[in-house]
């Protein structure tokens, strides 16, 4: 087993809002314990509104106001050593950023300056992070990363807009993986994409992470492209963690009644028979339900379920789940 | 009530609302003011507020107390009728410059930016030295409404034009409704907040201008108004003569009059925004 | 038995550019497919295939450059147009652009009551409405009196949907219905299309990239590249025996929830759209993996084989190189 790199303990940061005089509190993370290893494609899953882009947002450090760190820290493990990100000063910070950990968040493929051609834009990045570098050299470091990462490189003279969304996205994770960090967190990269272009994006992810031999954390509520990509999953629900193991693991032996919706969910080739979408919706942040969230719609519920909340912990080695049936070893019924 | 509730919590909703209210009540004095304010000599000359005479009188022999309160609602009235009047020419013009696009929309915005172009000023001193005789405050209301529509058709337009590619218009025309409702219905609540800055904006300007026009002696100078209170001030030395009386209180109602509407227009803006709306709406 | 709706040779050509540099993209190139009552057809592709575009212009928003369409017999025109809305509804991608943010979702229900005398006064209304809602799952109580922003996106696509069986269509056309909606939710809305079809005999011309969903839930198929119609058949044929190289392309790249069918290869995605749309012959000789010299320079023919049409020079030899007039497809 590899080493970790990124930890959190507990943590739990909230969105507190002001709406017409009143305060509301969004739970969006909601204690969560994430062990991320090195050299490892970490996919999380889970339903939208289920707190994963504001999950990313805290491992990345990037925690501003209205979303606030309520308890819990995450631990960035550099050179042996272990730092609490949410309490060191902005400078460190900055340095850590994009050098150890880069963020490429949703919909970034509109974050490219349009009105630069991408090299212009490639060529600013570098100089800005990497000192001792002229013009010339910082080109050419960019066109050299591109070629080596399989993208054409006539696209460097090109503008965003003249690109397709789908080449505007590759060429963002192109840029988060230009300095070679030991963490690339990816939020929806695939979202909005052809399925074609989707498998391009996936596969580019999968080549750096590879070559690079580093960490990458990925968000998406698409289980086929965690099939396909990641090396362990996370299933996360109303701001907590129900369900981690290996990608087989989780294909084959769900525990958890949400993740065998979730897959099951996904149609298959060949066979026609009807399937069901996860019934009812998924609880609102604000006003979540008591006990375990997820039984208003679980079909295995018991009256634990609906007064406490399920312990998140280890049923086999490599493999957690949060759940009451697991807990009562009646998990026979919910295979 | 609701609405009203929501709004005073913004501060500078309350203080330009209580501020108006306070110039409206003041305004609404003018009907019990004891003088007419056409007439000269009716009381003692250039003496200093006191309890007798609030704030004091002028060289015409004029209360100017009483005189403010027609002129703060003189002025006010050439804003409205400038304001509304001017809404009621750009809002058709930029709704069916904005949907129907082509051609339509070419001669109108046409029309519109020929309005910009023209010297507006030089205009104005022309008309009204021409008019003036006949000049009473609606002839200036509209006069000012002219000239003040062609700006914001333009502002108007742009949000029709973002509006008519949103996906609700598919499904009004898929729910039958033909274009005038759709109009009404689906982009009104849009344009609302637009047309209500833009209306405030353009008080503002017409008040503004007025004051110009008549310190430079272009307007109907027996009507009381804040601007031609002003040019009397002037016209008789209040300042070198130090009746500072005179000249303050035109000038701070003004300025209290601007500020307010300004506070006013950018807080029930904000209010009606419909990115601050759809964040209200349902909670 | 008459057919539902007729699409022949329909094109549209858009120019693009400035005064001094047009460009000529022929957004859809002489599409020909129909429908039959109580089935649902796919019309698949990647983003700028034309399939929206040909939704456009079925639904009378667009105007073909050429080519005509029929519904139920009828040659698409502007007289028709009460008729025509009432039995052609369609949905779109996004539920929340589909409404208005700042007006409750039910008066569009209303509206449109009111539009086509669908009842006589408020309460059956409201019990026609909510006949409509219980069918897509929703009831009225729930959904009276709300603003778009307080459904979640699955559930105002269903409203969606609920909203366009008030006047009884016969066709249905939904755009890209579930692309915006969770993965694992997909299922509650496509369900939705099944019931349709056997429950109230609608059509359903279904226009995704999904192809996941469109094996799930189609009859017939039709796959689309660059504004030509590549492949068109029974579901079960096309997307299990794919015969054109990019209907394989589009059937492998499905990220499908199973560990052991991971893609195998790589991908090549190195021409632009704009380069693709302006090519002479075979669109995809760009990048197609058994491109041949012919491809380059000679558009394929439409070729019929086993009864799936193919628009591929690669199987000329199989059929007797025919260029195929009208199409009777047993599904």
């Amino acid at each position: 087993m590899n080493n970790t790199i990124l930890s959190t303990e507990n943590l739990k940061t909230f969105y507190v809002l002001e709406v017409q005089g009143e305060q509301k509190v969004v739970k969006a993370v909601n204690e969560i314990n994430l062990d991320i290893r090195e050299n490892e494609i970490y996919g999380i899953a889970g339903e939208s509104g289920c707190g994963k882009s504001t999950l990313l947002k805290a491992l990345a450090a990037v925690i501003e106001p209205p979303l606030r760190l309520i308890d819990g820290s995450v631990f960035y493990h550099v050179d042996g050593k272990k730092i609490d990100v949410t309490q060191i000063p902005d400078e460190p910070m900055r340095r850590l950023r994009w050098d150890y950990v880069s963020y490429v968040p949703q919909g970034s493929m509109s974050a490219l300056n349009p009105v630069k051609r991408l090299k212009d834009t490639y060529e600013d990045f570098i100089s800005s992070h990497v000192a001792g570098k002229s013009r010339g050299e910082a080109l050419q470091l960019a066109r050299q990363h591109i070629v080596e990462l399989g993208l054409p490189p006539q696209i460097m003279d090109a503008y965003p807009h003249q690109l397709s969304g789908g080449m505007r996205q590759r060429v963002t994770i192109a840029l988060a993986a230009l300095l070679e960090p030991q963490i690339i967190i990816a939020d929806e990269p695939t979202t909005a994409l052809d399925v074609v272009v989707q498998r391009g994006v996936v596969q580019l992810l999968r080549e750096i992470q590879q070559r690079l031999e580093n960490t990458i954390i990925l968000v998406t509520h698409d289980m086929g492209i965690h099939a396909n990509v990641a090396d362990r999953i996370g299933i996360m629900y109303a701001g907590r963690m129900v369900e981690e193991a290996p990608t087989d693991t989780i294909f084959r032996e769900p525990l958890h009644p949400y993740t065998q919706y979730l897959i099951n969910s996904l149609p298959k080739f060949g066979d026609k028979t009807p399937r069901e979408s996860v019934p009812g919706s998924p609880p609102s942040l604000t006003d979540l339900p008591t006990g375990c969230a997820f039984h208003p719609r679980c079909p295995f519920v018991m009256d634990i379920c609906r007064q406490e909340i399920p312990e998140y912990k280890n049923v086999k080695p490599n493999h957690k789940v949060a759940c009451w049936l697991v807990e009562e070893k009646s998990y026979g019924k919910a295979a | 009530m609701q609405l009203f509730k929501d709004l005073w919590q913004d501060y500078r909703f309350k203080w330009s609302f209580t501020i108006l209210c306070g110039l409206m009540i003041f305004a609404s004095l003018s009907f019990f003011s004891p003088y007419d304010p056409t007439l000269w000599h009716e009381v003692p000359r250039d003496l200093p507020p006191s309890a007798e005479y609030y704030l004091g009188t002028e060289s015409r022999g004029i209360d100017i107390f009483w005189m403010s309160t027609f002129a703060v609602r003189n002025s006010v009235i050439v804003a409205l009728i400038a304001g509304i009047v001017s809404r009621l020419i750009t809002v058709p013009v930029a709704l069916i410059a904005g949907y129907k696009g082509g051609s339509t929309d070419r001669v109108l915005m046409f029309i519109s930016d020929s309005f910009l172009v023209i010297p507006l000023f030089l205009i104005l001193v022309m008309l009204t030295l021409l008019v003036r005789d006949k000049m009473n405050l609606i002839t200036l209301g509209i006069l000012l409404a002219l000239f003040g529509w062609a700006w914001d058709a333009r502002v108007i337009r742009s949000e029709v034009l973002t509006l008519r590619e949103r996906g609700f218009t598919y499904t009004a025309i898929l729910s039958g409704t033909g274009t005038f409702r759709m109009a009404m219905n689906e982009y009104m609540p849009f344009i609302t907040p637009l047309v209500f800055a833009t209306l405030i904006n353009v008080m503002s300007w017409a008040i503004g201008l007025e004051i110009t026009l008549s310190i430079l002696g272009l307007t109907n100078l027996d009507i009381p108004t804040l601007g031609t209170m002003i040019f009397w001030a002037l016209s008789y030395q209040a300042v070198l003569l130090g009746y500072w009386w005179w000249i303050a209180t035109p000038v701070v109602l003004s300025i209290f009059l601007f500020v307010s509407l300004y506070w006013l227009s950018v807080s029930i803006s904000e209010y009606l925004d419909p990115r601050s709306r759809i964040q209200r709406v349902g909670a | 038995m008459e057919r539902l709706l007729e699409v022949d040779q329909l094109t549209k050509v858009f120019s693009l550019g400035s005064i001094t540099s047009k460009i000529k993209i022929t957004a859809t190139d002489n599409v020909t497919f129909d429908m039959k009552p109580g089935e649902i057809f796919t019309l698949a592709g990647e983003s700028g295939c034309g399939k929206t575009t040909t939704a456009k212009m079925v639904l009378g928003f667009e105007e073909p450059t050429s080519g005509t369409i029929m519904h139920q017999g009828k040659v698409q025109g502007n007289n028709e147009k009460v008729w025509f809305t009432e039995g052609v509804q369609a949905i779109f991608q996004d539920p929340f652009s589909t409404f208005n943010p700042l007006r409750t979702v039910d008066r569009y229900f209303f509206e449109t009551v009111d539009n086509f005398g669908l009842a006589d006064n408020k309460k059956d209304a409201i019990r026609l409405i909510d006949e409509k809602l219980r069918a897509v799952g929703l009831t009225y109580e729930e959904f009276a009196g709300k603003y778009p922003s307080e459904f979640s996106g699955g559930q105002l696509q269903r409203v969606s949907i609920a909203r366009a069986l008030l006047t009884d269509p016969t066709l249905l056309i939904a755009d890209e219905p579930v692309s915006m909606v969770d993965a694992s939710l997909r299922m509650s809305i496509v369900n939705l299309f099944k019931k349709l079809r056997d429950e109230f005999g609608m059509s359903v011309l279904y226009i995704t990239h999904d192809l996941a969903t469109a094996y799930y839930v189609s009859d017939r198929i039709a796959v689309m590249f660059r504004g030509n119609i590549i492949e068109m058949g029974s579901v079960e044929q096309v997307l299990m025996e794919p015969k054109h190289p990019y209907t394989q392309l589009l059937r492998e790249s499905i990220p499908e929830a199973d560990p052991d069918s991971r893609w195998k290869e790589k991908v090549n995605l190195s021409e632009t759209e704009e380069q693709e749309y302006l090519r002479t012959g075979c669109r995809f000789a760009g990048r197609c993996p058994e491109v041949m010299d012919i491809c380059k320079g000679v558009v394929p023919p439409d070729l019929l084989v086993n009864g799936v049409l193919v628009k591929c020079h690669l199987y000329q030899e199989q059929t007797a190189d025919r260029q195929l007039v009208d199409v009777e497809m047993q599904s």
